[in-house]
């Protein structure tokens, strides 16, 4: 059996290296894993989107209403890759938006409110967390991608534990950074037990 | 142990592995990691360069191989064109040590021009062609392209798609090998090409055409598998969609050939799967390759299997395929009943790449087209992160066509139309890989244009890569700095303007004055990118002061700012404090403060 999760996000925001940890943690329990990112142009602040294949697979894409999980760094995002949602699957959506430039100069309507309504409408399974419960974890927005992580334990779809992601984050996370992403994983774990 | 890595860390571990000696490479996605894995990895005694460009990458590679060193050349499909030339003469001339060109594709395509098939090119250039599926195969398959590139006396292409290059897997590696370097290069007529050479040549590349097909066909690296009258062949990565869509279909009987080398063809393998078979599909990117070759072969041999694909609009013939895409082809194909819910109309608007906050890129399109207002003209653009000033609300770049073209394409538009003042933009690092001769040929031609020539320190869209004019290579030297300003004064440029494009009053006066003049004009924009520095400040609305003309955002589109309550609001993660916003804001209501 395959668990697909799909992380989905802006350029920028840290989706590739949660992606990574995620198939390197369940590598190191003995799965097989394979991951396909976005990297390149669209990495300058364009969408990008991450697929992560736990188990017996060919391909590195995780096919439409297929996904387990979708981990959303961006509420816009997470309404954008809706369609890759299996039924019964969950999603854990950040609700702090990143404002598309085509908005801001008034060439297309964004509504980050709409977006989160959308996804209290359709999923079932939905953990919201937003950029200023992750500040207040563990005191900067920038571990948004671990206090996910964390979300994405919490939310039993993955089969890996708190203990399995750290011991990725050990070796990737440079040592000055280490006590910070451990507070936002556990924080991410508890917000997503909670929910 | 299992390491969990990208194709392209693959690749690279594959060819350390062989003991490769020298690699030699060009940026460009989705390539790039390939040559950056290996200087990462570099056990000691490998050559690593990153070249001018890809043209130059091969012609030293090609000079490590002639010595007997095993080498390797990284590029993307585009850069293949750039290389061509000294690739189809070193077909003719072949090597000794093992060479491997890494081309890599881009089906979509995601960052690239063009949806060329580097496996056409190898069956034009009469070069093998491995393809592999996944990042294990693409490993796998870097060993025995050395392999084969030495028993032969030949390069070899390893053609990944960008769903090889940049996706994961867990692969043992093991231990990496001495450095392949060689006995030494060998005076010999035979590394000399002439028309007498090459005709004898030519000769024997239709003789290793058939040779190693049949050797292809025994090899493993190409597979048939199941049963039935219909048959589904495919390659590269579309056997992987294609594989995991045949689960999701049930598994139906069918006949599944999977080619690892699409050239020389494995025509034996293939003339078995076709036997008996009522029909064959082939799905595979990018063009049509599988599939000519089995009409070809049905023609040779006068099987009446029905050949379908892109060729009968059984395939798709542009973009990426995907287990879904695969999953509707078959099931079209084997009658099988198979629905996809309808996707609904997205409700959140496109999000495309954008110039990051901060980049001086954005000061030097505004500041031309400050400078410009009013005024009749054409801004072509080139190929780098600057492709990205073509977005509203900057719409600064007319045209784009190839690495250098940016200049020669103003040049030719002014030959013929003079009521216009002709821009050509481009950056740093393209500027060495092939905006020099443009140069040169708008000197010696007398080309009327402004050429703006955007520095920032660096080959920022495929990675932050170091070019001839940063001064440390990719060995980690240190090497003299090339200066372009040097560069363009030895090659004749007389008017020459250097700016910084943030001092935005200076970087206008700079282009009216360069816009007035007749002849080769260069204005060089220098602010080194944003992603190389931590910014020390950043900007910040006095909200009482702002008057809500959203003139900030409206004409720079800065991803830093957006708007609430219809004042401007200024995102301090994502400001850099380049400060061309508080140059811009009519009422003074930004300014700059240091970073919390």
């Amino acid at each position: 059996m395959t668990i697909n999760c799909l992380l989905c996000g802006v350029g920028g925001q840290g989706t590739v290296l949660a992606s990574r940890v995620i198939a390197e943690a369940a590598m190191q329990k003995g799965e097989k894993a394979r991951t396909a990112e976005t990297i390149g142009m669209a990495q300058r602040g364009g969408c990008v989107v991450s697929h992560v294949r736990i188990g017996e697979c060919f391909s590195p894409l995780v096919p439409p209403a297929s996904a387990d999980l979708i981990i959303a760094f961006e509420p816009g995002e997470a309404v954008r890759c809706l369609a890759y949602l299996k039924d019964g699957g969950a999603v854990i959506a950040c609700t702090t938006p990143v404002v598309p430039v085509m908005a801001s100069i008034g060439k297309a309507d964004y509504d980050e409110k709409k977006y989160v309504r959308i996804l209290q409408e359709k999923v079932g399974n939905l953990v919201l967390v937003s950029a200023k419960d992750v500040s207040s974890a563990c005191g900067s927005a920038k571990a948004l991608n671990v206090y996910l992580l964390g979300a994405a334990i919490g939310s039993g779809k993955l089969p890996l534990t708190e203990g399995d992601i750290e011991k990725v984050l050990e070796k990737r996370v440079k040592p000055e950074f280490i006590n910070m992403n451990r507070l936002a994983l556990k924080a991410g774990i508890k917000a997503a037990t909670e929910a | 142990m299992r390491e969990l890595l990208m194709g392209n860390e693959a690749i690279a571990l594959g060819a350390l592995k062989a003991g490769v000696r020298c690699v030699c490479g060009y940026p460009g996605t989705p390539s790039s990691e390939v040559l950056e894995t290996a200087a990462k990895r570099n056990p000691g005694g490998v050559y690593i360069e990153w070249s001018v460009n890809e043209k130059a990458a091969v012609e030293t590679a090609a000079g490590a191989a002639y010595a007997g060193a095993r080498a390797m050349v990284t590029m993307k499909q585009v850069g293949l064109n750039a290389s061509s030339d000294p690739i189809m003469c070193l077909n003719y001339i072949g090597v000794k040590g093992g060479l491997v060109i890494l081309c890599a594709d881009d089906p979509g395509p995601i960052s690239s021009q063009t949806e060329q098939d580097t496996r056409a090119f190898g069956r034009y250039a009469r070069i093998p062609v491995l393809d592999p599926s996944t990042p294990e195969e693409a490993f796998e398959m870097t060993g025995k392209a050395f392999e084969l590139s030495e028993k032969y006396q030949t390069p070899v292409i390893l053609r990944p798609t960008t769903r090889v290059c940049h996706s994961c897997a867990g692969i043992e590696v093991g231990a990496l090998q001495k450095p392949v370097g060689g006995d030494g290069f060998t005076k010999d007529a035979k590394w000399v090409i002439f028309p007498r050479l090459s005709y004898q040549n030519k000769q024997k590349l239709f003789a290793r055409e058939t040779e190693l097909g049949r050797y292809f066909s025994e090899s493993g690296l190409n597979s048939v598998s199941g049963s039935g009258s219909k048959g589904i062949i495919t390659g590269g990565v579309t056997a992987a969609y294609v594989k995991d869509a045949l689960e999701m279909l049930g598994n139906p009987p069918v006949r599944l050939m999977t080619v690892g080398t699409p050239y020389p063809f494995p025509d034996d393998m293939a003339q078995n799967f076709l036997s008996g078979l009522d029909s064959a599909l082939a799905l595979e990117e990018l063009d049509p390759v599988c599939e000519d070759a089995l009409i070809a072969i049905c023609g040779r041999k006068h099987l009446p299997t029905d050949i379908l694909g892109k060729r009968t609009g059984d395939a798709i013939t542009a973009g990426e395929y995907s287990v879904i895409a695969a999953a509707c082809d078959i099931a079209a194909f084997l009658k099988l009943p198979f629905e996809i819910k309808p996707q609904e109309a997205a409700a959140v608007p496109p999000r495309p790449p954008v110039l990051c906050a901060g980049c001086p890129h954005r000061a030097s399109f505004y500041a031309v087209k400050q400078a410009m207002k009013g005024k009749k003209t054409v801004f072509s653009g080139d190929i780098g992160c600057y492709t990205l000033g073509n977005a509203a609300p900057l719409d600064m770049v007319d045209t784009c066509l190839c690495m250098g073209a940016g200049l020669t394409i103003a040049s030719g538009l002014s030959h013929v139309e003079s009521g216009r003042t002709h821009f050509g933009f481009i950056g740093d690092s393209t500027f060495f890989h092939s905006g020099i001769t443009g140069v040169v040929n708008a000197l010696y031609n007398q080309a009327d244009a402004v050429f703006v020539i955007l520095d920032n320190h660096t080959t920022a869209m495929t990675g932050h890569q170091p070019h001839p004019g940063i001064g440390r290579t990719m060995m980690g030297e240190i090497s003299e700095k090339i200066s372009i300003d040097n560069t363009l004064r030895a090659i004749g440029v007389k008017s020459l303007r250097r700016v910084d494009p943030l001092r935005l009053s200076d970087a206008v006066k700079a282009v009216k004055d360069a816009a007035d003049e007749k002849g080769v004009r260069v204005i060089i924009f220098e602010s080194p990118c944003i992603a190389l520095q931590k910014p020390s400040k950043s900007a910040r609305v006095q909200t009482e002061g702002c008057i809500g003309c959203r003139k900030c955002i409206s004409e720079l589109g800065c991803p830093a700012i957006s708007v609430s309550d219809g004042k401007a609001l200024i995102s301090a993660g994502l400001c850099t404090g380049c400060g061309l916003c508080a140059q811009v804001c009519p009422v003074k209501a930004i300014s700059l403060c240091g970073k919390e």
